[in-house]
């Protein structure tokens, strides 16, 4: 028997709300805990409970994140949607399915492995309360899996374990129900399959968490104490992971007070309103939303950037446009966040890809905020958002301080002859700002949406307006030096691909199976807007890039020919954005395609 | 080290406060508002209280939306950071502002059009959450600043200015923030400056949210024959219900009012409120008997004033979260950041 270790796509089929999703996220664990790469993936509906819901976990010994197409391994646990996850099944690969009831006829396939196991009927003797019956045959499959894959079972039930601590009542059912599984599976099936895991140490000191997760706890550690939300997936969790970490780390120990303020407020007009009140009077402030709330904060977003106020917008994108499919991942909101508002407007956006990322980007977008004084929006996704990944160990210097920008305290102010908020003493386009009740006689001013001269009073001189308007322009040049570098992977190739955010993650991938057609790209990882030299120097040195990102409209794209007035010939898009993370297949096929269609070189013409 | 106040060139014939200031160093810049506008003499009212409680001029916030009631901010307490913000959205700037700086005395001013209209909601919410502020609301039932259009304050069956009545139900704010739960809830007239500077000085003392509706006509658009908001209609119609004064620890002058039967209530730095209600039979601190007082007054066309309600005993948005004492903007990274030891332990729960 020859076995694969350590390399498939698993895919869970299930019902929304069934209680399968702890059960899904043991069996993810269990192999990162054996020391395997993994990557899940949740892929849910709008919905409470009874639809439809699907996780799947990517196991990679090489270490792959990204989604790759096709499923090796169904646990059809579904009904309704049988159907579809039969067919979804790799050629050669296994069904995994409750034979309580028997498969259709019409269901059966030739080329996929059946593996029936009476769950339902199993339970019945075992677990009286109907409903503790549903929900241990979740557990149940996670037990037949770990005999048909060779997890380590101790791994398993020491999970169990620690995740129902205290509630010790609760171990011994659920580990009865894990044995009653394995038993069945190495008793009556052909156990272990010929895709096993095994233990490796491809993780490394790597952990595994959620990209929101990070980012609320990124702005624990990044300062922020102010910030104000209103749910809307896939963001909600931002805002909970923040209140959640800073309940813990953000008490006063002798007082019991926090030293933090979050609130969830009416709507996403107050959530940024409160965010700008707050950064206005010099707290670090942030909100986290997606798509929908950036349409809704958009006047305010214009505020921010002509009454230059610190802001931290987190949009955790969904499909869109509207509603959209609202538990789908997208790129989509990259143009209505770059330029969101009325009139000459733009804002820079941040673009994590990992978690550690999203830890990083939170004091990194509250530094810039401060620093260039205007909204900073970081655009993650669902995709990196709400699923667990693995990541690098999140890390702090505790030699590094906040950079809180330029803000003149009292003292500053008594030694200064003259102070205007708006005027440009460095050269940056950045002013100097002051907090209210800093000083009596000093430094008070005006906040306003409209035009003003230097001193910050109100004025319409047309020559005040451009100058006005000249210097937010030079702010903006200022700003391309300040965001996160790209990652540039430059071998002095004449063709390049350029990508961002969770597009990242099957890249590394992608990249190894165009290299085995004869295809070698440069790279470049952009982290920000406005692009850095880097990039422009990336996209000139380049004859052809790919532009890879998850929108149907190449808006990344049109970000670079609009600011970097790149032509448009030489940047090519490679498009996905049906709802499910771009797969590395996908960027092959794409790219792979245009070099045949276009009759380009592969490797060995290519070097020289 | 802590700078004073240093006051302005002094008139010899000015009043000092205890801070050694006169009313000049509340002022702010010269208004550009119509001649006889209302808003101006609110402003005129804020400067007075604020002066006559020695407040520090530079420890205020200012926040507003959009409106001639909205530029208002900038004509008093000029030595304070003022922020003319998005139409209908003063009160969340607000919020954020009195998370960052509890100790900052937020005044939020707002026009009728953008607190009952655009703004309602924001409205609503920024009661319920109970921030320490002063939220005053200059209505003169109409858009004043977009020329003359009706706002959603305007009484049904009151006239434009060319004469076309309004047809639609007017939205009582006062009446909102009494049932949404404000724990200060007034109404007053700009050219009763007897009323009302009193009723912000007690309003500034107030712990949580307190609420002034004040009626302030717009001489431009809507002080015509007809109007429900013109000047001579409301002194018409205006029934003066309970006048607040407030009484500091030390003995100070005190407004005359007449006959009725008064109450002191104590307030959370020692000064006391006084109430001279002009109907023995009206309790202050009965939310649904004022709520039910004001309906039935409008209903029968009579604008009533005063301190309709007052919470004795009230809490704001800082108690409800339980945040520290020392305002969030002085954190410093110490306070803040849990640093790498804290961290080690949090990656490790991630494996
Ligand atoms: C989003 C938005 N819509 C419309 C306007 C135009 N606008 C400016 S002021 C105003 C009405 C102000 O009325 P009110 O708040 O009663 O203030 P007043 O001028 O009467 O004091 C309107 C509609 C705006 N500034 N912003
Ligand atoms: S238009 Fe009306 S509200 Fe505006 S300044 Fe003139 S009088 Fe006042
Ligand atoms: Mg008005």
């Amino acid at each position: 028997m020859q076995v694969k270790y350590n390399d498939f796509v698993i895919r869970f089929a299930n019902v929304n709300g069934s209680g399968s999703a702890s059960a899904n996220g043991m069996f993810a664990k269990a192999l990162f805990r054996m020391g395997i790469p993994v990557a899940t993936r949740n892929i849910f509906p709008s919905n409470i409970q009874g639809l439809p819901t699907w996780f799947e976990v990517r196991v990679s010994e090489q270490g792959y994140l990204g989604r790759r197409e096709g499923v090796d391994i169904m646990v059809a646990m579904n009904a309704e949607t049988l159907v579809e996850d039969v067919a979804s099944v790799s050629p050669g690969g296994y069904l995994l399915y409750d034979n309580s009831k028997p498969l259709a006829k019409t269901l059966r396939r030739d080329d996929v492995n059946e593996i029936g196991i009476p769950i339902a009927t199993m339970m019945l003797p075992e677990f009286a309360d109907p409903k503790q019956r549903s929900l241990f045959k979740n557990i149940t499959y996670l037990g037949a899996l770990a005999g048909l894959l060779n997890i380590e079972f101790d791994v398993i039930t020491g999970m169990v374990a620690t995740q129902y601590k205290g509630k010790d009542a609760l171990i011994a059912p659920n580990i009865h129900a894990l044995e009653l599984g394995r038993n069945y599976a190495l008793q009556y099936l052909q156990a272990p399959l010929p895709l096993q895991v095994r233990r490796s140490d491809a993780v490394g000191d790597r952990i595994m968490m959620d990209g929101n997760d990070a980012a609320g706890l990124g702005a624990v550690y990044g300062g922020a104490t102010v910030c104000a939300w209103y749910p809307i997936t896939p963001s909600t969790s931002v805002a909970e992971s923040f209140e959640n970490h800073a309940n813990r780390l953000r008490v006063d120990e002798t007082s019991g007070k926090k030293k933090f303020a979050i609130i969830q407020v009416e709507d996403e007009l107050a959530a940024i309103g409160v965010v700008i009140g707050a950064a206005w009077n010099g707290a670090r402030a942030f909100t986290a939303t997606s798509g929908p709330g950036i349409s809704l904060m958009s006047e305010f977003l214009g505020l921010a950037y002509f009454a230059e106020i610190p802001a931290v917008v987190w949009d955790i994108q969904r499909s869109g446009p509207s509603t959209g499919m609202p538990t789908r991942t997208q790129q989509g909101d990259l143009i209505g966040a770059a330029y969101a508002s009325h009139g000459d407007t733009k804002h820079p956006l941040l673009f994590p890809a990992t978690p550690k990322e999203c830890f990083d980007f939170a004091t990194a977008a509250l530094d810039l905020a401060d620093r260039a004084q205007t909204p900073i929006l970081v655009m993650s996704d669902l995709e990196l958002g709400m699923n667990d990944n693995l990541s690098e160990p999140l890390q702090w210097d505790d030699a590094v301080r906040y950079d809180r920008g330029k803000v003149l305290d009292s003292e500053a102010l008594e030694n200064s002859e003259v102070f205007g908020r708006y005027l440009d003493v460095d050269g940056d386009g950045i002013g100097y700002r002051t907090l209210p009740g800093t000083h009596p006689d000093k430094g008070a001013f005006f906040t306003r949406g409209t035009s003003r001269d230097e001193f910050a009073a109100y004025t319409e001189s047309p020559e005040a307006y451009e100058r006005n308007m000249q210097r937010l322009e030079l702010k903006w040049q200022t700003i391309r030096g300040l965001v996160p570098a790209a990652e540039i992977d430059d071998q002095k190739r004449r063709v390049g691909v350029l990508f961002f955010g969770t597009t990242a993650l099957p890249m590394p991938e992608a990249l190894d199976l165009l290299h085995a057609d004869g295809i070698a790209l440069d790279s470049c990882r952009v982290r920000a807007f406005p692009f850095g030299a880097e990039v422009e120097a990336f996209v000139q040195e380049h004859d052809l890039i790919f532009v890879v990102e998850q929108n149907r409209d190449a808006q990344m794209r049109t970000l670079l020919i609009n600011e970097l007035q790149t032509a448009p010939a030489k940047l090519v898009p490679v498009l996905y954005y049906a709802g499910l993370s771009i797969s590395a297949d996908t960027i092959h096929q794409q790219i792979n395609e245009y070099f045949t269609a276009n009759k380009l070189s592969r490797i060995s013409e290519v070097q020289s | 080290m802590t700078f004073v106040a240093k006051p302005k060139v002094h008139h010899p014939n000015l009043p000092l406060n205890e801070l050694g200031l006169t009313r000049r160093d509340y002022e702010g810049s010269v208004s550009t508002l119509c001649a006889g506008c209302g808003h101006d003499s609110v402003s005129a009212a804020i400067v007075q209280a604020c002066a006559e409680l020695s407040l520090p001029p530079h420890r205020f916030a200012k926040v507003s939306g959009i409106g001639c009631s909205s530029k208002t901010p900038s004509y008093f307490l000029n030595k304070s950071h003022g922020f003319n913000s998005v139409h209908g959205r003063m009160p969340s700037v607000m919020t954020g502002a009195n998370l960052a700086n509890r100790e900052l005395l937020g005044i939020g001013v707002s026009g009728d059009g953008d607190s009952a209209s655009i703004g309602l909601g924001q409205f609503a919410h920024i009661v319920r959450r109970r921030i320490n502020m002063l939220y005053l609301v200059d209505n003169n039932g109409t858009y004043g600043l977009t020329k003359g259009q009706f706002s959603a304050t305007n009484d049904k069956g009151s006239t434009s200015k060319k004469g076309a009545p309004n047809l639609y139900e007017p939205i009582d704010l006062v009446s909102m923030a009494l049932q949404i739960g404000a724990t200060f809830v007034a109404r007053s007239f700009s050219g009763d400056k007897t009323q009302l500077v009193p009723l912000i000085k007690a309003a500034l003392k107030h712990k949580g949210m307190a609420f002034i509706d004040v009626i302030s006509p717009c001489v431009a658009f809507n002080n015509h024959n007809g109007s429900t908001k013109s000047y001579e209609f409301v002194r018409e119609h205006t029934q003066e219900l309970v006048n607040a004064d407030l009484i500091m620890t030390h003995p100070e002058v005190t407004v005359d009012y007449a006959e009725g039967s008064r109450e002191d209530v104590s307030m959370p730095d020692g000064s006391t409120l006084r109430l001279h209600k002009l109907d023995a039979d009206y309790d202050a601190h009965d939310r649904v008997g004022a709520l039910n007082y004001v309906q039935r007054s409008q209903e029968q066309g009579e604008v009533v004033t005063g301190l309709l309600y007052v919470d004795p005993d009230p809490v704001e948005c800082h108690d409800i979260m339980d945040t520290v004492d020392q305002p969030l903007n002085e954190l410093n990274e110490a306070q803040l950041c849990p640093g790498s030891a804290a961290l080690a332990d949090i990656n490790a729960s991630y494996r």
